[in-house]
């Protein structure tokens, strides 16, 4: 069968443009080298919608910020996608900051950027008392928010695939031979024909271009690294706080996170390995040094659950890089997604899909499209009464696994069996949030184990963190 | 809402000593909430022997142990409900808990015994920079891969921290023949107990490297190394110590914290050094009524302790359920030069009885006097040959000297280094 449209790539920009494509009468595919959706840089950046402040009017970081953050809300809540307005801060900390505050001000008003104000040092402190008494003013944002990024994408995955995309997994494009009017990928489970292809490979996208051809793209891996907080301090801010951009790098920011734990960073390092997410000694200590400048008092590497660094993919050429490519006509560019990416996915999804329908002369909507991903059920929310009725129905949604985040056996079946469910311990993690919490696994991950080797029907041998050779376990004992 | 006099949360060692004892001194309706399967809590998959030593003279394993109490239990009518995960405790002594069998239920308790015990520290709390693959998990994690499920989590091992949970499986890998390549020690003595340093790895070759830290973890999908290196004395890293270790594991024995998240949903104050509830030499924490034993109050090195602690705190309740709230006056304890923490945190003076302290060290001493004062007067001065962080020391305030006690009194410990 040769497809109408192949997308290359589950992370955010891929799976949201998949969901898009499907609201036409048109067959997609969607195809993902690893064994899960967002495993690449969506699982692994500031988890933020930026307002729109910060990219120069008129170029395409600008204008899709603006109408991304502008979607968000709608987009979120049809996927039943945790997203919060929780508003952003950036904060001068001495008089020859303030005119960067000035520039920024301007900046967003050039782009569209609603209420935007800049606060006194009084102001600020009334809407963050922990923020250092060194900040003298900062520039406030009301309409910036933060989403969780990697629940984004597997709701996206999961809404498209409900709508008829078609969503392969551990699917490596290794080559492709162009023909007039397809293209074949050639994979390493196979051939995958396909009409048009959308190139969302993150930091592998100038690779796949090249391999249609197209030279004209040069990703860098820029590497940004990060902490991660107890929930017992994720209420030290409120808003999300940045700090003024310098010329020796944009500073860090710290920010609560949709599920109410404490985020720092990121670092800036290009790096030449693609796939190199280690920390560094150096890196980390420099998130927490600088993020004490702006909340100098509270944060404890104590109270810190994890680390982790993520890749941004930064096009040499500065702005991202949407459309079809001028050197193969059935290849379609989402590259150079870097910040602001996550803020403007939702609209970069609607334009690309708009575009490769249109190429395709395939403008028709389906008429059974349905934009709603169902909320999975979260345990921990519910009231006395509906744990009570739900555990009467399915005895599962009483046992609980995880004990930190109060996560039950049936929300974990429940991810598993889910359009393009989850495969590994890393998966459900992600789908339930089974092993985020403060002993990140210790008590839970086996009993996850058992429930994945259960629910697919493998030996133990064979559950992994997350795909490839990942496994947790070498076999029996003596 | 259901109805009980104690409300026990937790089925482990403490949760099941408390119980018993509190059947035992005539309280009737006692329910025991356990988010297992089975009861025993850790003490199921420590399969290796040296419980009981004190308790019952005599050397058991973790589940023998547990088993003694299990045997006795079943003996009397204490409501037993596994498979149920308190979700919340309120200040006045409503549990709320969940169970696939049980649904959701409501218990209203005159007292609350809280025996929850403790969660290894995981590596995103000590910072180890590097790769995040498979092959890194806590020693209580691979404990149970091994001894509860029968499988291997892997074959060649790197033990970060030399705590007890660490030193066991140490010698358990080894015992299954994986290759256990070292134990690193940040600090420059073990926090494990002596007799396990002997067992565990000396009987066995395992090197203990002290003083040396995990800087970085390699491999992408699966661990293939670790690079580790020297710390200075304010546990820096040391720059040209690094050494690059192959394996396939890196177990994390780096320390256990006290899980206290439900007390702290029901209100009582939290300690900041032993991460427990501060408690009265009955074991009441700052809500009356409501009690704490075993390492959900303070981490112990022998289980023997945890029972002890257990009925103390079992009596406390009994107590304070037949007499009712009786009002206390407080003498408190003070953790002074070279004592880290002290547990009671607080005595009411008009107990009529002998209280023990618990204390540990803050570092190594050799020959050194354990000094206690009561308001400024020293009452108790033993010399010791040695005192380690790792071994939790005791002294006995006898009946006598608690009778001093003024409301406000203090009572110091302190460490005295002979010249």
């Amino acid at each position: 069968m040769i497809y109408d449209v192949a997308v290359i790539g589950a992370g955010i920009i891929g799976a949201l443009t998949a969901r898009e494509l499907a609201k036409y009468k048109l067959s997609a595919v969607l195809i993902e080298k690893c064994n899960d959706v967002a495993m690449g840089t969506t699982k692994a950046n500031s988890a933020i919608v930026h307002a729109g402040f910060d990219a120069v009017p008129g170029t395409k970081k600008a204008i899709f910020n603006v109408l991304g953050a502008e979607l968000m809300p709608k987009v979120t809540s049809e996927l039943s996608v945790p997203y919060r307005n929780n508003g952003s801060l950036v904060v001068a900390f001495s008089e020859e900051e303030l005119p960067e505050l000035q520039n920024l001000l301007e900046r967003g008003i050039k782009n569209g950027v609603k209420d935007l104000k800049i606060l006194s040092k009084e102001e600020l402190l009334e809407l963050e008392p922990n923020i250092s008494p060194e900040a003298v003013a900062a520039l406030h944002a009301p309409t910036a928010g933060i989403v969780c990024p990697y629940e984004f994408a597997i709701a996206a995955t999961e809404n498209a695939v409900t709508n008829g995309v078609e969503f392969i997994r551990n699917c490596e494009v290794k080559d492709v031979e162009v023909h007039d009017d397809y293209t074949t990928l050639i994979t390493n489970t196979g051939d995958i024909k396909a009409k048009v292809v959308v190139n969302a490979a993150g930091v592998f996208s100038d690779d796949i271009a090249r391999m249609f051809g197209d030279d004209t793209i040069n990703i860098v891996a820029r590497k940004g690294e990060y902490y991660l907080f107890d929930k017992a301090v994720g209420h030290v801010v409120f808003h999300t706080v940045f700090q003024c951009p310098t010329p020796m790098g944009k500073g860090v920011l710290v920010t609560p996170t949709v599920d109410g734990n404490l985020l720092i960073g990121p670092t800036a390092v290009d790096i030449e390995d693609k796939n190199d997410t280690s920390t560094t000694y150096e890196g980390l200590m420099e998130v927490l040094n600088k993020a004490h400048k702006s909340v100098p008092t509270i944060i404890n590497t104590r109270d810190a659950i994890t680390q982790f660094s993520g890749l941004r993919a930064h096009a040499k050429s500065g702005d991202f890089i949407i459309g079809f490519s001028e050197k193969a006509p059935s290849l379609y560019n989402l590259a150079g997604i870097e910040s602001p990416g996550l803020s403007a996915a939702p609209a970069i999804a609607v334009h690309a899909a708009q575009e490769v329908a249109n190429k395709l002369g395939l403008t028709e909507l389906k008429e059974d499209y349905n934009p709603i991903r169902p909320q999975p059920i979260r345990f921990r929310y519910l009231d006395d009464e509906e744990m009570a009725e739900l555990i009467k129905k399915d005895p599962r949604y009483g046992r609980i696994i995880c004990r930190c985040e109060t996560i039950t056996e049936g929300e974990i079946v429940e991810a598993i069996h889910a359009p393009a469910g989850a495969r590994d311990i890393d998966g459900v993690k992600r789908r339930t949030r089974a092993g985020m919490g403060r002993c990140q696994g210790g008590f839970c991950s086996s009993k996850v184990l058992e429930i994945l080797a259960r629910e697919l029907n493998i030996p133990y041998e064979e559950v992994t963190k997350e795909g490839g050779n990942s496994r947790i376990l070498y076999g029996r004992t003596k | 809402m259901i109805n009980y006099d104690i409300a026990v949360i937790g089925g482990g060692p403490a949760g099941l000593a408390a119980a018993l004892k509190a059947k035992e001194l005539g309280i009737e309706k006692i329910i025991i909430l356990e988010r297992a399967e089975t009861l025993g809590g850790i003490l199921e998959q420590c399969i290796h022997t040296g419980f009981g030593l004190h308790y019952f003279k005599e050397e058991l394993s973790g589940p023998e142990y547990a088993g003694r109490f299990i045997e006795e239990l079943k003996k009397t009518d204490i409501d037993v409900r596994t498979n149920t995960m308190v979700v919340d405790i309120s200040s006045d002594k409503v549990v709320t808990a969940v169970g696939p069998n049980e649904g959701l239920l409501k218990i209203q308790a005159k007292a609350i015994i809280l025996a929850m015990g403790c969660r290894e520290r995981p590596r995103g709390a000590i910072s180890i920079p590097g790769n995040r693959p498979a092959g890194v998990m806590t020693a209580g994690t691979a404990q149970k891969y091994v001894n509860i499920h029968g499988y291997m989590p892997g074959k060649k091992i790197v033990i970060l921290g030399s705590g007890d949970i660490g030193l066991i499986m140490a010698r358990r890998m080894a015992l299954e023949g994986a290759e256990v390549k070292m134990v690193c020690e940040i600090l420059p003595y073990s926090g494990g107990l002596a007799r396990n340093i002997v067992q565990c790895l000396d009987d066995y070759g395992i090197p203990l490297k002290l003083s040396t830290t995990v800087v970085e973890i390699h491999g992408r999908e699966r661990v293939e190394g670790v690079t580790i290196a020297k710390v200075d004395e304010k546990m820096r890293p040391i720059k040209g110590t690094e050494e690059y270790v192959e394996c396939d594991t890196l177990l994390l024995s780096v320390g256990l914290i006290p899980e206290n998240e439900l007390s702290k949903s029901a209100g009582v104050d939290i300690n900041c050094i032993t991460g427990g509830p501060d408690v009265d030499e009955m074991r009441e924490t700052s809500i009356r009524g409501i009690f704490a034993c075993g390492n959900v109050l303070q981490v112990h090195d022998l289980v023997d302790y945890v029972t002890l602690e257990a009925q103390l705190a079992a009596e406390g309740a009994a107590e304070y359920i037949k007499k009712g709230e009786e009002e206390k006056k407080y003498a408190y304890t003070v953790n002074q030069n070279g004592v880290r923490y002290i547990v009671p945190q607080k005595i009411n003076i008009n107990a009529d009885r002998d209280v023990d302290l618990y204390f540990r060290v803050c570092q190594i001493y050799k020959n050194a006097k354990v000094v206690v004062k009561i308001d400024g007067e020293t009452v108790i001065s033993r010399k010791k040959p040695k005192l380690a962080p790792g071994e939790m020391e005791t002294v006995k305030l006898k009946k006598d000297m608690i009778a001093k006690l003024k409301e406000d009194s203090l009572v110091e410990i302190s460490v005295e280094e002979s010249l």
